[in-house]
C-alpha cells in the first residue's frame, strides 16, 4: 500500500526535488506584470506563447540591474526554482537579468520616449534659453574620465572666466541613472549655476543607458537651470537629449555650445575700440573744419591766434586720445617706465648729486641773478645738506 | 527663469555690453566733445579691464561635495 502523506510532507518532497534539480536554470521570456515593491523587491512573470512562470529578484540583486524592466521586454534570466510551502506555489529566484537582445533596449526606448513625449517633456515651449555668457556651469559626468578631461580643455581654452562644479557621477552601470538624477537635483541647489552640462563619452546602448531612464529625464525636466546634453558619438540620441534643453553631439561640442569663444570676444573688444577712436576722430575732424569754416567767414574775422588756439587745444585732446589708443594696442609698453625716468632726470637731487647746488632767499630757490639780493641772507642746498650764509655767520661765508 | 546677479560688481557680460552702447554713443551725432571724450576714456579703460580679465583668466574647478558643504542652500532633502 501506498504511503500516505501529509500535504506539508508532499511539499516539502517537492520543494526539496525542484530546488535540487533546478538550482541553476536561465530562462528566456517576456515580463509581464512587472513590480517593484516598495520594499525594493521585484515581482514578475515570465511568459511565452504558451506557459507562464513567476519571478522574484530580491533587492541585494536588483540593484544590479542596469536598465529599468518593462512589460513586453524580452529577457535572460539566471537564478533557481524555489518553492513557497504556505501557498504551494514555485518561482524563479532571480539572480541576474540581462536584456535578450539590443532590440529589446531599442523597444523600451521607444516606448519611454512616446510616452515622455505625449506627456509633453520634449516640447520647445519648456526648453530654456542658454545663457551667452555662464558664469557657473555645473557638469555632471564621471570625474575621471576622458569626457571631462575634454570639457575642462574646451572650458579653458574658449572661456577660462567660467568656474566649474563637478558633480561626479556613476555614467554607466547599476546606479548610474539615479546618481545622475540626484546630481543634476543638487547642482540646482548650488548659487550661481546658471548651466549644466550633463555628459559622458561614447559607448554602446548599454553603455549609454542610463541616459535613457525615466529618472534622468524628469530631472531634467524639472531642473530649473538649464541643461545642454553631449552624451555618447553624433549618432546616438538618448531620452536625455530629447529632454534637455540643448542637445550637443559630443561632450566637445556640448562645451562649445555652452561658451562664448575667448578669440571672438578678443576681437568683438578690439573691434569696438577701434570703431570708438575712428567716431571720436571723425568729431575731432568736424570740430576742426567747422572753426576754420567760422574763421574763414565773412561774419566772423576771429585773430588768426584764437583760431590757433582753439585748435590747438583740439590736438591736446587728439593727442590725448591717441596716446590712450596706443596704450590698448600695446597694453605692455614701457610707457610708464619712460615717465618714471624723466620724472627721476629732473630730481634735483639728482641735480645736487653732479655737484651743483641750489640757493635760496626768504624760503624761496633763487634761479635769475636778478632775483638774488646781496643785503640778505641765503640758505646754499648741497647734496647732503644745507648751508646758511650771513652776517651772523662770517665763518661760514668765508 | 529668474536672472538674477548674485554679486554685486558688474559681470563680464555687463562689461561688454556697456562697451557696445559707448561704442553706438560714439557714432551718434547728439553727443557733446567732452562727453564723447569721457565715454571713450571708459571705453578704453572698460576694455583694458576685459582684455586682461579674459587673457589672465584661468578655470576654476570645484567639486561638487565641497559646495554642498559650503555655499549649497538645502530647503529639501535629497532622497537616498
Amino acid at each position: 500500500m501506498q504511503e500516505i502523506l501529509t500535504v506539508s510532507e508532499i511539499t516539502g518532497q517537492i520543494k526539496k526535488s525542484l530546488e535540487t534539480d533546478f538550482e541553476r536554470v536561465s530562462v528566456i521570456g517576456e515580463i509581464s506584470n512587472f513590480k517593484s515593491h516598495f520594499s525594493g523587491h521585484w515581482y514578475f512573470t515570465l511568459k511565452d506563447a504558451g506557459s507562464q512562470i513567476s519571478c522574484t529578484m530580491w533587492k541585494g540583486f536588483n540593484s544590479t540591474v542596469y536598465f529599468s524592466p518593462q512589460d513586453g521586454m524580452k529577457i535572460y534570466v539566471n537564478g533557481k526554482i524555489s518553492v513557497y510551502p504556505p501557498r504551494g506555489t514555485y518561482q524563479i529566484d532571480v539572480r541576474s537579468m540581462k536584456p535578450a537582445g539590443e532590440g529589446e533596449l531599442q523597444a523600451a526606448f521607444e516606448k519611454l520616449k512616446r510616452k515622455l513625449s505625449d506627456e509633453g517633456l520634449f516640447d520647445v515651449q519648456f526648453k530654456k534659453e542658454i545663457p551667452r555668457f555662464p558664469q557657473k556651469i555645473g557638469i555632471v559626468t564621471a570625474g575621471d574620465s576622458a569626457a571631462f578631461r575634454d570639457l575642462m580643455s574646451v572650458a579653458s581654452r574658449r572661456y577660462p572666466l567660467v568656474k566649474i562644479i563637478l558633480g561626479s557621477s556613476k555614467v554607466q552601470g547599476e546606479g548610474a541613472a539615479k546618481e545622475i538624477a540626484r546630481r543634476i537635483n543638487e547642482l540646482n541647489r548650488v548659487k550661481g549655476i546658471d548651466l549644466i552640462i550633463i555628459s559622458r563619452g561614447g559607448g554602446s546602448l548599454e553603455d549609454l543607458w542610463a541616459f535613457n531612464e525615466e529618472i534622468v529625464a524628469r530631472s531634467i525636466f524639472n531642473s530649473k537651470v538649464p541643461i545642454i546634453s553631449g552624451v555618447g558619438h553624433e549618432v546616438d540620441y538618448t531620452i536625455a537629449d530629447f529632454v534637455s534643453d540643448l542637445r550637443a553631439p559630443t561632450p566637445t561640442a556640448a562645451m562649445e555650445l555652452a561658451t562664448p569663444n575667448k578669440e571672438d570676444i578678443l576681437q568683438f573688444i578690439s573691434e569696438k575700440i577701434n570703431s570708438c577712436g575712428d567716431s571720436i576722430a571723425d568729431k575731432f575732424q568736424n570740430y576742426r573744419e567747422e572753426i576754420e569754416s567760422f574763421a574763414k567767414s565773412y561774419g566772423y574775422r576771429i585773430p588768426e591766434n584764437i583760431v590757433r588756439e582753439k585748435s590747438q587745444q583740439l590736438d591736446n585732446l587728439m593727442y590725448k586720445v591717441t596716446n590712450s589708443i596706443t596704450a590698448i594696442l600695446n597694453a605692455k609698453s614701457n610707457k610708464l617706465k619712460i615717465a618714471e625716468a624723466v620724472v627721476k632726470g629732473h630730481d634735483h637731487k639728482k641735480i645736487l648729486g653732479k655737484g651743483f647746488t641750489m640757493i635760496s632767499q626768504n624760503g624761496k630757490f633763487i634761479s635769475r641773478s636778478s632775483e638774488f639780493s646781496r643785503k640778505i641772507d641765503f640758505t646754499i642746498r648741497f647734496k647732503d645738506k644745507d648751508v646758511k650764509v650771513g652776517k651772523d655767520d662770517k665763518k661760514e661765508s668765508k | 527663469m529668474t536672472k538674477k546677479r548674485v554679486n554685486s560688481q558688474n559681470s563680464f557680460e555687463d562689461d561688454l555690453k556697456r562697451l557696445q552702447n559707448i561704442s553706438e554713443a560714439l557714432e551718434g551725432d547728439d553727443i557733446s566733445l567732452e562727453e564723447s571724450v569721457k565715454l571713450f576714456e571708459e571705453g578704453i579703460n572698460l576694455s583694458k579691464n576685459c582684455y586682461t580679465k579674459l587673457n589672465e583668466a584661468e578655470l576654476k574647478i570645484e567639486e561638487l561635495k565641497k559646495q554642498i558643504q559650503s555655499d549649497i542652500n538645502y530647503d529639501e532633502d535629497i532622497e537616498d
